[in-house]
């Protein structure tokens, strides 16, 4: 259990929804041990976005419990929430989610700003994150002018640069072209075989999928099949 | 997240959104502008009424013995005017008795004065003030002659026809030659012109220059006064500190001339520069009681509209808001950009009115006689009122941001 960088028990979510209540999580039981590569796939409405939020403490169970590290963060408010996804989590979003006015650099220090980090720390370990992904000639340019595979390994390069516990990716791909996916994914494989990164991408294309040494299925809010790959 | 990256965050928005940032400016720049030059242009009217003002038509520690109050204010009821108007008059003998009494060291004089028409040769004359005065007034004024000279103690006393003018007097008559030894008509009564006094301005746009003094006891008293009647005896004390005593003093010689019991009230007025004063420091006071009216109006209306856009950017930066969340942004870091950044428009614009305001209160010191009095305190109270209507006018929308749900922002569309 010690080196269960995840660990869910009985984790529910319920969301009212007009005058009924949309029971999205009806018990999830999830052990992630560190540095594997885990992808979480199901039809829409399984439950897999839900289960997303909870992991990457966006969001709080309506019952069961969840251990992030070794730490119950279920019951953590706001702004305890706040500091564990400063510290502990790295989101890689469909979307990407830059600031648009922002520089690729000044993006990735954003978390690092938060952390309270110094200035001149912050810019080293920025450009350090954005090299190791393959942009260091792209620092001082902004979203606009970057193709869709460059903001997301931005996105990437924000995710890695406090060196949190697990990569939370969400569709990750959805929004980029055959080949650009392909390389994106193959960004996550390296991560993953070169330091070890614990990476945790929900998807619900198998192509995608198939990167992943783990697949975990939801259905109807509950773990309907979870597989590992043989090495 | 640290003050200074909060205020670079806010000045980047402000250039990045300029119109909007320019209407959100504009209340915090309209209050404290009107701050400012209000302030300003009220202090240089203080300056100007204290030390020019009420030192022009009175005099520095002077005083004058009147039958009725020469400055009034608020409301004069029927009754009083006709008490007033019970009072007796003043006389030549009155003088006479305060100068005999009065120390060396104070100087006492008459003044009596009507408007009439000069003329020289064929050429007739707006009116003029006259004046039949004693020759001590020229130093209680501080008359000096520009050209010629001052009447003696001896053309007092003799009743000589002799007069000193004003500068725009002597200039309306005497274009190219020079006036002294030329003879004047005042009201009929010719007299030698013997001095040309210095130029003295004016007072709100009044010159204090169309003006011919002569002897008290020369022709000139048929023109101002029934016989020894006098308008007013003037008494300047040699320092502040006593003129106290002299208007204690003044004040004895008066009622026992005038027989009064102890119980009675005194029935002759003496006038001092405070009078003046005090009647300005009415009108001031007005002034500063409508001006944090004003003020606050603007800066109530600048705050709503901070308010507004702040709201407005709130929803529109949703997203970003549950980006920074999703990175480790405590509700805090939220509410600070906000705030940041809704004070620091609000102070731009402060900063933009102080500039505004002293220029304004330059504009009206270049067009107009008064001075300007920049107070660093109204400097700083708009700085202080900037700042403040920012926070305040940012908590709600902030505080709004900071609650974001992280999961619903970041879904924002």
């Amino acid at each position: 259990m010690s080196d269960a960088v995840i660990r869910t028990v009985g984790l529910t979510r319920d969301y009212p929804m007009g005058g009924e209540v949309v029971r999205a999580l009806r018990g999830v039981d999830l052990e992630i041990p560190r540095n594997e590569f885990v992808a979480i796939m199901g039809p829409s409405g399984s439950g897999k976005s839900t289960l997303m939020n909870l992991i990457g403490c966006l969001d709080t169970p309506t019952s069961g419990q969840y251990w992030l590290a070794g730490t119950e963060v279920s019951r953590m408010s706001d702004d305890e929430l706040a500091r564990v996804r400063n510290q502990q989590i790295g989101f890689v979003f469909q979307t990407f989610n830059l600031l648009p006015r922002a520089s690729s650099l000044h993006n990735v220090e954003l978390p690092l700003i938060y952390a309270g980090l110094r200035a001149k720390e912050r810019r080293a370990r920025a450009e350090h994150s954005l090299d190791a992904v393959g942009l260091a000639d792209r620092m001082e340019h902004k979203p606009a002018e970057l193709s869709g595979g460059q903001r997301q390994r931005v996105a990437i390069a924000r995710a890695l640069v406090t060196e949190p516990s697990i990569i939370l990716a969400d569709e990750p791909t959805g929004n980029l072209d055959s080949t650009t996916s392909e390389e994106i994914m193959r960004v996550f494989e390296d991560l993953h075989r070169t330091s070890g990164q614990t990476i945790v991408m929900v998807t619900h294309e198998a192509d995608i999928a198939k990167h992943a040494e783990r697949v975990v299925t939801l259905h109807d809010g509950r773990i309907s099949s979870d597989h590992l790959k043989a090495a | 997240m640290p003050i200074w990256e909060a205020v670079t965050l806010a000045f980047g928005m402000i250039r990045a959104q300029k119109l909007k940032s320019f209407f959100s400016l504009i209340g915090a720049f309209i209050g404290v502008m009107f701050l400012i030059a209000v302030v300003s242009i009220v202090k240089g009217m203080d300056k100007y009424v204290q030390e020019d003002f009420a030192a022009k038509i009175f005099g520095i520690n002077t005083f004058t013995v009147n039958r009725r109050p020469g400055v009034q204010f608020g409301d004069v009821s029927d009754a009083t005017r006709r008490a007033w108007r019970r009072r007796p008059q003043l006389y030549e003998d009155d003088f006479l008795a305060i100068r005999a009494a009065m120390p060396s060291e104070y100087l006492v004089a008459i003044e009596s004065s009507n408007q009439v028409e000069g003329v020289v040769g064929t050429m007739r004359s707006q009116y003029i003030q006259v004046s039949g005065v004693s020759e001590d007034l020229f130093k209680i004024r501080d008359y000096r002659v520009a050209e010629g000279r001052l009447f003696t103690t001896q053309e007092v006393t003799h009743g000589q026809p002799v007069v000193v003018i004003g500068k725009d007097v002597a200039d309306s008559f005497f274009t190219a030659v020079d006036p002294i030894g030329k003879t004047i008509r005042l009201a009929g009564f010719p007299f030698t012109i013997i001095g040309v006094i210095e130029k003295q301005g004016s007072v709100f746009g009044i010159s204090l220059d169309r003006f011919a003094i002569a002897p008290y006891s020369s022709e000139i008293k048929k023109v101002v006064n029934p016989h020894k009647v006098v308008d007013g005896i003037i008494v300047k004390s040699p320092s502040a500190a006593q003129m106290k005593d002299a208007m204690d003093r003044v004040e004895g010689i008066m009622r026992s001339r005038h027989h009064l019991r102890p119980e009675d009230d005194d029935d002759f007025h003496l006038d001092t520069q405070e009078d003046v004063l005090s009647f300005w420091a009415k009108i001031s006071s007005v002034l500063y009681t409508a001006l944090p009216l004003l003020v606050g109006v603007s800066l109530v209306v600048g705050g709503i509209v901070i308010m507004n856009i702040m709201l407005m950017a709130v929803a529109e930066r949703t997203r970003e808001i549950g980006i920074r969340k999703s990175l480790g942004a405590r509700r805090r870091d939220i509410l600070a950009q906000f705030l940041v950044e809704s004070a620091t428009l609000s102070t731009t614009g402060a900063l933009a009115g102080i500039l505004a305001g002293l220029l304004l209160a330059r504009l009206v010191k270049a067009i107009s006689p008064l001075p300007m009095g920049v107070s660093p305190m109204s400097i700083v109270i708009g700085i202080a009122l900037g700042v403040g209507v920012g926070v305040i006018a940012g908590v709600y929308p902030a505080s709004r941001a900071a609650r974001l749900d992280p999961v619903a922002a970041l879904r924002y569309e």
